[in-house]
């Protein structure tokens, strides 16, 4: 499944895009220790699958929550992306 | 004393099938769906939709529930002892004390679509009271992609209530009016509802008809969903569910600008996630996991 978190305002579209089918293969989910913002969790889906999602309190402010790695000017630092082997996670932005 | 018409309110009602006697039934389970608006209940024997009520949700969402439910239930003699699995679903899902389960909307809405319209159904768009959700699914209503919008009141059915009550329009004739237009409005600029509600007031002022800034608002709640849609990638078939999919004003609008034809619904669009969740109810009984 592709789930998309996050939303669109009037200043663009802020998504993350998560793979489940890849995080459910993916046993040490190092994207969770990765993020230094602490915004992905591990859960288990309405299909009893294992996969990383982004947190509640996280998807309506998520252009903010990722400040820190896509700063306005310098190089964009994505841990979560870096830390993600099976290629799983996209940014819209 | 003067009368204060409340024109957001929409019908709210129950439906009992006469054809079911549910003491014959093998399986009945029922799903709940508790949004920030509304709530359903659906109560199913043996896959077969038995009874279900569509009503607000009111200020607490644990009564919402369980109101919704009595009201499915009422003159059937049913009790809640006599379901095998309840399953919650919706904003307050966590809030539904007598569920054996939660599941969210999202899955629900799709397995709900994939009953109501058929297993053709790819794309579905649920436009309900506080969020709009764009899902795509597979031919068992598993869910393959989804996008969830839930930051303003814009494209939803709360936005919609509260532009009912400024043009004095009831929501349910809102959609009809907003085709009596001889030539279609640009649509309003603003989807933040505050100003789109600023906005309206400013164009009544400048001489616009009110069904002129009905189409203009109904133009922009489909074109805002359409980029959801987008995003997610659009497949045929293709159906819409919750409150606003019984809007012709917005639904032709979107068909419009999609190029699609939305499927026909054969039950009401607005209880499709608590169907969806009464199927899972029945699964969750299947494989012995319902307590
Ligand atoms: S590292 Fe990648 S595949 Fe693994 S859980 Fe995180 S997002 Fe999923
Ligand atoms: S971009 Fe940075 S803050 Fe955002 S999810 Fe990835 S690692 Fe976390």
């Amino acid at each position: 499944m592709i789930a998309n978190y996050g939303y669109k305002d009037g200043s663009g579209d802020f998504f993350i895009s998560i793979d489940t089918n890849k995080c459910m293969e993916c046993e040490e989910k190092p994207c969770m220790e990765a993020c230094p913002a602490g915004i992905l969790e591990k859960f288990a889906d309405d299909y009893n699958d294992v996969v990383v999602g982004v947190k509640e309190e996280h998807r309506k402010k998520i252009k903010y929550s990722c400040a820190e790695c896509k700063p306005a000017s310098g190089k964009r630092n994505l841990a979560c992306q870096a830390a993600c082997k099976p290629d799983a996670i996209a940014h819209t932005w | 004393m003067v009368e204060v018409k409340e024109f957001w309110r929409w019908k709210e009602y129950n439906w009992k099938n006469p054809d079911i006697q549910w003491k014959d039934a093998a399986v009945i389970t029922a799903g709940v769906d508790v949004g920030s608006v509304s709530s359903q209940a659906v109560v199913m024997c043996d896959n077969e939709i038995y009874a279900f009520a569509n009503m607000r949700t009111g200020s607490d969402s644990p009564n919402g529930a369980l109101n919704a439910m009595k009201w499915a239930l009422e003159d059937t003699g049913m009790t809640l002892d006599d379901i095998h699995c309840k399953v919650g679903t919706g904003y307050g899902r966590v809030n539904v004390p007598f569920a054996d389960r939660a599941i969210t909307e999202i899955a629900c809405h799709a397995k709900g679509a994939n009953y109501m319209y058929g297993p053709t159904v790819r794309t579905i768009m649920d436009m309900g009271g506080q969020d709009c959700k764009a899902i795509r699914c597979d031919e068992k209503g598993k869910v393959v992609s989804f996008l969830m919008n839930d930051k303003c009141a814009a494209g939803t059915g709360r936005g919609m209530e509260s532009f009912a009550s400024l043009l004095g329009v009831s929501i349910e004739e809102v959609g009809e009016l907003s085709l009596q237009v001889e030539e279609e409005p640009p649509p309003v600029s603003n989807t933040c509802v505050v100003f789109a509600k600023t906005e309206a007031t400013g164009l009544l002022r400048s001489g616009w008809s009110t069904e002129k800034v009905l189409a203009a608002y109904c133009s922009a709640m489909a074109h805002r969903v359409v980029s959801l849609l987008e995003r997610i990638g659009m497949e045929e078939d293709f159906a819409i569910t919750g409150g606003i999919a019984k809007n012709v004003g917005v639904v032709s609008r979107l068909e419009k600008e999609l190029g699609v034809k939305a499927l026909k619904p054969r039950y009401d669009t607005q209880i499709a996630g608590a169907m969806g969740a009464a199927l899972f109810a029945k699964a969750l009984v299947e494989k012995g996991e319902n307590r």
